[in-house]
């Protein structure tokens, strides 16, 4: 039970890290400055609801781990993010599609995780929920916006569509340690929350003038530690400080 | 039993008075008080004829690395009136909201130049490019603004632009 929610806390963690990760290295390099800073405030999101879940992962863990050693001395096996946040940047239309399919999960999902018989995942989805809330909006926008725009940016929405897509059968497909605590009502019965993440999906699709495509084949493995080689690539950029200089400080 | 009591309540008193004087390091009109962070104040016994302060701190937006500064910073001013042993916990339940921020410090932001919360809030939807509620411009009082974007400097605000004095500002968005 305690390893199943150490598992489901540091899933959780790792999607906020990661996501968060990718959306950082926009800081700098966004299309205009307001929407670099937009980003760069998601990435900033991502990271904060990453470490209130580090801390209680820690705290769970009881044998010395920090929110630093959980983040910075775990490898790529360890790690149990979803595939679709560790995906490559790619342009701007792959960075606000990746996001709003994201946000539109976990907006449902912590609506959910509210209601968790586990008081501080319950704690932390209250306060990560106001932060999706701007990041969801913000992102429908931008596949609207991108979608029902130049026939250059249809697109562009369109080829992100195609590259992103295999990789949202996964959110649904519930690893083995949340049906454990799906069942004790700690963790999210993902078939109560697909429904409402298709109608939104859909909702923004129609809205963005695209199409959603036919049912495909879903790439999956990430909640378990099988992860695409990208994955590796960002642990090595992230992890390289603590890495060559073990316990550094600022 | 009643002159501990008293004591502590007299402690107690004096730490909320010391609070006052911690400000936010990205909004320094602000002290911790006005933001609505601190949940709560209260004093333990520690060794022998000491005390020690035990506050409670919630913080506004999940990153806000404010709140790291914000920590060390009570702790300091407590050390500096005397005080040893020191306690901050960190609490995320009940989840801050901008309408815990005094209305002395809505006033001191507009002071400062930046369009404080709204009273209540009217819009927090994922719903795409919903209709925005008025914001008053701090600097000329112009009801005719501008979203310029939801995601401003910091996490806790959002960016707009008059149309009548031209002048682009931050809004302390509703949370």
């Amino acid at each position: 039970m305690n390893t199943s929610l150490i598992n489901y806390t540091l899933h959780l963690a790792d999607n906020a890290l990661i996501l968060g990760h990718r959306n950082s290295e926009w800081c700098g390099h966004g299309p205009a400055l307001e929407q670099d800073i937009a980003i760069s405030n998601i990435a900033l999101d991502g990271i904060g609801q990453a470490r209130n879940l580090y801390q209680y992962a820690a705290v769970l863990s009881n044998n010395g781990a920090t929110e630093d050693s959980l983040a910075y001395l775990r490898d790529v096996i360890d790690f149990k993010n979803l595939l679709i946040t560790e995906l490559p940047n790619g342009d701007w239309a792959q960075t606000t599609l990746r996001q709003f399919l994201f946000s539109a999960y976990q907006f449902y999902f912590y609506q959910q995780l509210e209601k968790s018989a586990d008081q501080q995942l319950a704690a932390i989805a209250t306060k990560s929920l106001k932060e999706v809330t701007y990041h969801l909006r913000w992102s429908s926008e931008w596949v609207i916006r991108l979608g029902d725009g130049t026939a250059e940016s249809h697109d562009k929405m369109v080829k992100a569509i195609a590259e992103i897509w295999n990789y949202t059968g996964e959110l649904f497909l519930p690893a083995s340690y949340e049906k454990e605590l799906a069942a004790s009502g700690i963790a999210v019965d993902l078939a109560v929350i697909q429904p409402l993440w298709e109608q939104k999906v859909s909702a923004v699709f129609a809205e963005a003038t695209i199409a959603i495509p036919e049912k495909s084949f879903a790439q999956k493995g990430g909640k378990e530690g099988i992860h695409t080689e990208h994955l590796g690539y960002i642990l090595a950029e992230m992890q390289f400080l603590q890495r060559a200089y073990p316990g550094a400080e600022w | 039993m009643t002159v501990l009591s008293n004591h502590t309540t007299e402690t107690e008193k004096k730490i909320w008075l010391l609070l006052e004087t911690v400000t936010d390091p990205e909004v320094p009109v602000l002290s911790v008080l006005d933001l609505g962070i601190i949940r709560n104040v209260s004093v333990e016994p520690s060794g022998e004829n000491n005390v020690k302060p035990v506050i409670t701190i919630t913080p506004t937006y999940s990153g806000c690395p404010a709140m790291d500064v914000i920590s060390i910073n009570i702790r300091m001013v407590l050390l500096q009136a005397g005080f040893k042993d020191i306690e901050i916990k960190q609490v995320l339940s009940p989840a801050w909201t901008t309408e815990w921020m005094s209305t002395e410090g809505k006033n001191k932001l507009k002071a400062y130049g930046i369009a404080p919360p709204q009273y209540k809030q009217a819009v927090c939807t994922p719903d795409a490019f919903q209709e925005e509620e008025a914001i008053q411009c701090p600097q000329c009082n112009s009801w005719h603004t501008t979203l310029i974007s939801q995601f401003g400097s910091t996490a806790c605000k959002a960016l707009y632009r008059c149309e009548d004095c031209k002048e682009p500002f931050d809004y302390f968005k509703c949370h």
